[in-house]
């Protein structure tokens, strides 16, 4: 029996490996069973059995009401922004070749909390209303974090670009825009303020289908140009001589990768904060179990990543219920000491 | 730049000279104008009035809180440095700042601390268990300590505290209001009494650093080096260590996390003063309080009338040479 099935076009090839096929078959099933609890539990348990029957529409009215217009939105939001982050992390750490990098770490997201704190402490007035929709604030959030890619880029260039001066200067770069953000916090209403921390935790608290099709079209866009850059994601793991002799542009390659990396942490983050180290561990997580080739390691990592931060919601509504915990003080609490670990294992 | 001791001497007099001019233009510039007469005449001629008011309550205060806490940070950043030869070491990289924060803010939503006393013995021990950590992080596994390992276990930490400080004001919107000026760092507000509580501390920790600085030294060519010419390094270690956590925390506990003194300032004192910590640490100290209460001024004038925490001017002034030093390439082996 052969390892691999091979699927074969004119212009493209995939190698499909076997055993990974199978965990992402897992990992899927894992996700939707998340999904299905996450769903079911809150101030009003709803059966597994009773949740698949609503979704199916053929439930109890109350039933229906309750996870079509509160949960279910909240749990997909979750899933994508994890998937999200997650996904963002893998291609970073493939971009730059250190499995310590993320978009939380270098300052992506820091980039893009700072846009959208921003946001909302510029444009609301006295009276607390906001004088733009808030549909803008993915727009910002997502430019806020580009802005810091670039910035990033360009000031860790220098002959080319290390690893390590791409993470020093990302931390440098992300303890200034906390400073930044903070001082938007200072200028704009206490009540803002304590909005935007909630907001910069990282938590999917209060959302709606809006919010879901505003995100969803970002997470799906991005899929298709991951598809075809996946191979040479492959390729640029050798190493930058190897990826020229391939026939590659280096630079046009990694900038379209930045973008894209850029593009999923910056959407994700505007719907759902701040969520810390998801898109570092998702990825770790995702390569012991479907191996390092990113055929296999994205859906892998996106799973994950889903997974985590719909439990890590789940956690943060039911544990010390009736407080709401952001979601992200879980994935921290998690991630912290999972990250932890790596480095004591990646000596 | 200064060769030769009777230069450097004398370098350091000017250095105090000017944290002694700049102390004054922070206690006349701002909001309210006053003038030297009227500082002056604050102590000898107390006439009740605003100026009066404003220079005994609060400019001469925070002018003062600002060149300890200056000072303090300043000798923190050098200590740290020499000992994990590491040029980007300093209490905000390494979440030392960042553990002070969030025990604070653990007090304060928990355990209903309110007064500056508890504000600094809890912010010591946030200090102490951060650094510990990190340290703890950054020298495990193979390999022993390095600069990279070190700096992004301390990064990490810094994460972490900062999460969880954000998940307690999240449930707290008393603690937040209270606390978010003081976390971004801040000399604004403090009384002289909350000065004189950690003073003595700092002032002890100071001395006990430039006693130190022959040893940084020797400690400074390896610590192989350093045992060899007969350095007792655990003993060492584990002073110095002490003196970065009761500066760092008593900094914190008083001024709030601000970040880069630490790391820029060392680089100074070394671009003037060349490797010999016997003077790198005093005029770490002199510039470290100088670029504090320089940035304090300008804090007062970025977002009149209100004003910006002073922490943010430092981040705003330190990201630039932060960015420069990583660029030096110092991180190549």
């Amino acid at each position: 029996m052969r390892k691999y099935w091979v699927l074969q076009r004119k212009s493209f090839s995939f190698l499909i490996d076997k055993k990974t096929t199978v965990s992402i078959i897992a990992l899927t099933l894992a996700a939707v069973v998340a999904m299905l609890i996450s769903i079911g539990v809150g101030d009003m348990y709803i059966a597994p059995w009773d949740v698949l029957q609503a979704l199916m529409g053929t439930g109890l009215d109350i039933n229906q009401l309750i996870i079509t217009e509160f949960r279910l939105p909240r749990v997909l939001v979750a899933f994508i922004a994890g998937a999200s982050l997650a996904l963002s992390g893998a291609i970073l750490q493939g971009i730059i070749r250190n499995p310590l990098s993320s978009p939380d770490m270098i300052g992506i997201t820091g980039g893009a909390g700072f846009a959208a704190v921003a946001f909302l402490t510029m444009f609301s007035d006295d009276s607390n209303n906001l004088l733009l929709s808030i549909n803008y604030l993915p727009l910002f959030a997502f430019g806020g974090a580009t802005l810091v890619a670039f910035l990033i880029y360009a000031l860790a260039w220098k002959d080319g670009v290390t690893p390590i001066r791409l993470i020093l200067i990302g931390i440098g770069l992300m303890a200034l825009l906390q400073a930044l953000t903070t001082l938007m916090m200072l200028i704009g209403p206490i009540y803002r303020a304590s909005q935007a921390t909630i907001w910069l935790t990282g938590t999917v608290y209060g959302t709606s289908w809006k919010e879901v099709k505003a995100l969803l079209p970002w997470f799906i866009g991005m899929l298709p140009i991951l598809v075809l850059l996946v191979r040479r994601l492959n390729i640029q793991g050798f190493g930058d001589d190897l990826t020229k002799g391939a026939g590659i542009s280096v630079h046009r390659e990694r900038f379209l990768l930045l973008m894209v990396c850029t593009a999923l942490a910056g959407s994700a983050v505007a719907f759902a904060g701040a969520m810390g180290f998801v898109g570092l561990i998702g990825p770790h997580i995702a390569r012991r179990i479907s191996g390092s080739s990113f055929g296999g390691l994205l859906p892998a990592s996106a799973l994950i990543g889903g997974i985590m931060v719909v439990l890590a919601d789940l956690a943060g509504r039911t544990l010390f219920s009736p407080l709401e915990v952001p979601a992200g003080v879980f994935t921290a609490a998690i991630g912290a000491p999972y990250f932890i670990y790596l480095l004591f294992k990646n000596q | 730049m200064l060769y030769g001791n009777k230069i450097k001497a004398a370098g350091l007099i000017v250095g105090l000279m000017v944290a002694l001019i700049i102390m004054v233009l922070s206690v006349v510039l701002g909001y309210t104008n006053t003038s030297l007469k009227q500082a002056i005449e604050a102590y000898t001629a107390f006439n009740g009035s605003n100026e009066h008011l404003i220079i005994q309550l609060s400019r001469v205060p925070r002018s003062l809180v600002g060149m300890a806490v200056g000072i303090s940070l300043g000798i923190a950043g050098v200590l740290m440095q020499a000992l994990t030869r590491n040029p980007i070491a300093s209490p905000d990289i390494f979440g030392v700042n960042a553990g002070a924060g969030f025990f604070i803010v653990f007090g304060v939503t928990f355990l209903g601390i309110s007064s500056i006393q508890q504000f600094m013995w809890i912010g010591f021990l946030g200090a102490a268990v951060a650094a510990g950590l990190a340290y703890a992080l950054g020298s495990a596994g193979q390999g022993g300590l390095t600069p990279v390992k070190l700096t992004l276990a301390g990064a990490v930490m810094a994460a972490l505290f900062a999460s969880l400080t954000q998940g307690m004001l999240v449930t707290n919107e008393k603690a937040l209001d209270e606390v978010l000026f003081w976390l971004a760092g801040s000399v604004e507000g403090r009384k002289l009494s909350m000065l004189a509580t950690v003073l003595p501390a700092l002032v002890i920790a100071w001395f006990i650093s430039l006693l130190l600085s022959r040893q940084l030294n020797a400690f400074a060519l390896g610590e192989d080096v350093a045992i060899s010419l007969g350095q007792k390094t655990v003993v060492f270690k584990l002073a110095a260590a002490l003196m970065v956590i009761i500066l760092a925390g008593g900094s914190v506990a008083i001024a709030g996390p601000i970040s880069f003194i630490g790391i820029v300032v060392p680089h100074f004192a070394r671009y003037l003063v060349g490797n010999d910590h016997r003077w790198i640490v005093p005029y770490s100290a002199i510039i470290g309080g100088i670029m504090l209460v320089m940035a304090d001024i300008g804090a007062r004038y970025i977002i009149m009338p209100e004003e910006a925490p002073v922490g943010v001017v430092t981040a705003l002034i330190g990201t630039p040479f932060f960015i420069y030093i990583v660029r030096k390439g110092i991180f190549q082996k």
